[in-house]
């Protein structure tokens, strides 16, 4: 689903370099320290950052030279990134229709959307009358709703309580068993890559130290791996 | 009560006396009052009407040009932003002869009309009155939307590219719903600003249908000697700064000290040709509209230097001194009010204090210190002490809202810690407040400093010849027609406002611990 192919990129002083595949499907947890360019590789898969060498491919399509809406692609933000003077039910629909023009199908996708996530009676509230935990669903409600093959999630509940973040995390695994969801989430917390994903990837320095399915690494986890057990 | 407290509670007085009394002297020697006279009411219609166009004139440029700031990566931008500064230090007549450069008849604007049959621009009047306060406003403007722009998180930008936002819908959902929560403030802001205007009205405007409730004030005061008149007129000034100013706390002002972290944010709906050309074409037009009459002044300045008369270096001299006591002055009374203020000690009256100046007018202050000190001192004697005084307590709004954050990081970081060391209120300002400080000390300094050196207020009403500042050397020099001459004394009044500033800024900065 996605290859990152011979991927290198010097950004302000940092050097990326990154090679990897990841299958349909799968949910890859991207770890490592601050600045160990973590969310750069993901500026580099959503199309934020274009790399120096290599290329991108997302559903076997060459998008590095694509720009960022036309990518086959949704992301998750770490705060949410929800607009406080819409409603939440015009939050989700961005992901549809930036103009919020919907049609009746359209409202109805909206509809479903808030109700995967638990908020379908919560649609005419604003962010700011919804709790943390609420706001995190409907950011997540938005990006199923946009319905693309592949999710990027930026630490995406790390501003939440553990009981909460636990619980966001059930509801992804949920959903992605569901839709069959591919997706990268990066992390600096092991235990919220083993809650969620099938695979790892350890980057360190722009390097990657560790990729493979979670099972067999954890079963057995390299020295690299042993700060963060 | 710490000494400390103590001491900010006996300025705090000070400066109310300081405002308050003269106001009292000048109802009191006033005696029974008239209603207000058809100029009056002219004056009282005119100042609002050109407050409101001239806020709303500043915030409407100022809209594209803080968005092209805002999306634009270019060398000097920095720079740009920073020189934007520098009209609000600018001493007023310095601009206004600028301008009249610029825009006046025999002006380049006016010539660039000509050429196309067009007549040229009318400077005096409301026209000029509302340009020179749209040349003084749209940097603060600029800063405040600016600042409004860059709150914008650089994700909600990712965000809308991953959504496939068009620029239509960026303005939709980010920056229209930003400018609705940041331009009234801003426009409030310079509302308030632009009612107070004196020199402005003084050197562009005058006649019946040009004249400000300060301008009527010094006219009350200076040619009919009619203390009635301008005390009532000085009432009516109060009461819509005080009502302009209830507006300004009801509706939440952007904070304008700075530009926030300034991160460069990669824009993914504006790379377009046009949206790059009309961005360039905003930023050329707010930068030619500020730094062309700065420009004109000194190529003019530097040829009529030669003709400046000793008179004018006597002035600088004067000016120099007094504006160096003044923000003596105005530190010295700013320091213990901001520290109260910040410890949280009846801070909303402390504040409310510090801020009267502004309501007050200035004329009003000094005529009533005059009024006070003229069974012992004759006015000309008293007119530098005075206009020191008067420049210190308007700097006082400025240096509180520079102090007071300062203090009040401090004190949340140390002063738990200062008390559990036992440290008295000495060594507190020395060990804790007063390292934490230097910054905004200089930058304090050299503001008060600056708006001293410019001002062009109190001191027409009662100097002597011999004892003018520099601004009002300047001013007579103007009055004569003597233009050369004036164009050489604002280049150093001009060099000496900036230098003062920079002096003392620049001082703040070194081994600043913050």
């Amino acid at each position: 689903m996605l290859r990152l192919e011979g991927i290198n990129l010097r950004f302000k002083g940092f050097s990326l370099s990154m090679d990897i595949d990841v299958a349909k499907g799968a949910r890859l947890g991207l770890l490592g320290p601050s600045g160990s360019g973590k969310s750069t590789a993901l500026s580099v898969i959503a199309g934020f950052l274009k790399p120096d060498k290599g290329r991108v491919r997302i559903a076997g399509q060459d998008v590095t030279d694509l720009p960022v809406p036309e990518r086959p692609l949704s992301l998750l933000f770490q705060d949410g990134n929800l607009f406080p003077h819409l409603s939440a039910f015009d939050n989700v629909a961005l992901g549809l229709k930036p103009n919020l023009k919907l049609s009746e199908a359209e409202h109805e996708a909206v509809d479903h959307a808030l109700d995967q996530v638990g908020l379908r009676r919560k649609g005419a509230q604003k962010p700011s009358d919804l709790s943390g935990g609420q706001r995190s669903r409907l950011a997540l409600a938005r990006m199923l709703l946009r319905n693309q093959p592949l999710a990027l999630l930026d630490e995406p509940f790390s501003a939440l309580d553990p009981g909460l973040r636990r619980e966001m995390l059930a509801l992804v695994d949920d959903l992605c068993r569901e839709t069959g969801l591919t997706l990268v989430m990066v992390s600096h917390d092991l235990r919220d890559v083993e809650r969620l994903c099938t695979d790892l990837c350890l980057l360190d320095a722009g390097q990657v130290q560790i990729r493979g399915a979670l099972g067999p690494i954890l079963h057995d986890p390299p020295d690299e791996l042993k700060p963060w057990l | 009560m710490t000494r400390s407290d103590g001491i900010g509670a006996g300025v705090s007085a000070l400066v109310l006396i300081a405002i308050m009394a003269p106001l009292g002297a000048v109802l009191f020697r006033a005696g029974p009052m008239t209603g207000l006279g058809a100029a009056d009411i002219a004056a009282v219609r005119f100042t609002i009407w050109q407050a409101l166009l001239s806020a709303a004139f500043s915030v409407a440029f100022a809209v594209p040009v803080a968005r092209a700031l805002a999306r634009r990566r270019f060398p000097g931008r920095s720079i740009l932003i920073s020189l934007m500064g520098a009209p609000f230090i600018l001493p007023v007549i310095v601009a206004v002869l600028g301008l009249l450069v610029v825009f006046g008849r025999s002006g380049a604007v006016s010539a660039i009309l000509g050429f196309f049959g067009l007549p040229p621009i009318e400077i005096y009047g409301l026209h000029g009155v509302v340009i020179a306060h749209m040349f003084f406003n749209l940097p603060l403007a600029v800063r405040l939307v600016l600042q409004g722009w860059l709150a914008i998180p650089a994700e909600r930008y990712q965000l809308a590219a991953s959504l496939g936002f068009t620029s239509r819908d960026v303005a939709r959902h980010m920056e229209w719903p930003m400018l609705r929560a940041v331009c009234p403030g801003a426009f409030l802001v310079i509302f308030l600003i632009c009612t107070t205007s004196f020199a402005v009205a003084l050197t562009l405007g005058g006649g019946p249908s040009a004249t400000t409730v300060e301008l009527a004030i010094y006219q009350a005061f200076r040619f009919e000697f009619d203390l009635a008149r301008a005390a009532l007129l000085g009432l009516v000034q109060v009461a819509i700064c005080v009502v302009a100013g209830l507006m300004v706390f009801w509706v939440a002002v952007p904070n304008a000290t700075g530009t926030g972290l300034d991160r460069p944010v990669t824009r993914w709906d504006c790379n377009d040709k046009l949206s790059i050309s009309l961005d360039a074409a905003w930023i050329t037009l707010a930068a030619t509209f500020l730094f062309l009459p700065l420009l004109a002044i000194f190529v003019r300045g530097v040829l009529g230097l030669g003709e400046l008369p000793a008179s004018i270096f006597q002035a600088a001299g004067r000016s120099v001194v007094l504006s160096l006591a003044s923000a003596f002055v105005a530190v010295a009374l700013a320091l213990p009010m901001a520290v109260l203020i910040a410890r949280g000690r009846a801070a909303g009256i402390i504040e409310t204090i510090g801020a009267l100046s502004i309501a007050v007018s200035p004329l009003v202050i000094g005529t009533g210190l005059f009024v006070i000190l003229r069974p012992y001192v004759s006015p000309q004697d008293s007119s530098l002490p005075v206009t020191g005084l008067v420049n210190a307590l308007a700097a006082l709004p400025f240096l509180l809202r520079a102090f007071v954050p300062a203090i009040g990081q401090a004190e949340a970081a140390y002063g738990r810690l200062a008390a559990s060391l036992g440290m008295t209120s000495w060594q507190r300002w020395r060990h804790v407040l007063l390292p934490r400080l230097k910054r905004p000390l200089g930058f304090g300094a050299g503001l008060a400093a600056a708006l001293s050196m410019g001002d062009l207020g109190v001191i027409t009403l009662f100097a002597a010849p011999q004892q003018g500042t520099l601004p009002l050397e300047m001013y007579r020099l103007m009055g004569s027609y003597q233009t050369s001459a004036a164009q050489g004394a604002a280049l150093l009044l001009m060099a000496l406002s900036l230098g003062m500033f920079w002096i003392f800024d620049r001082g703040g900065r070194v081994n600043a611990a913050t």
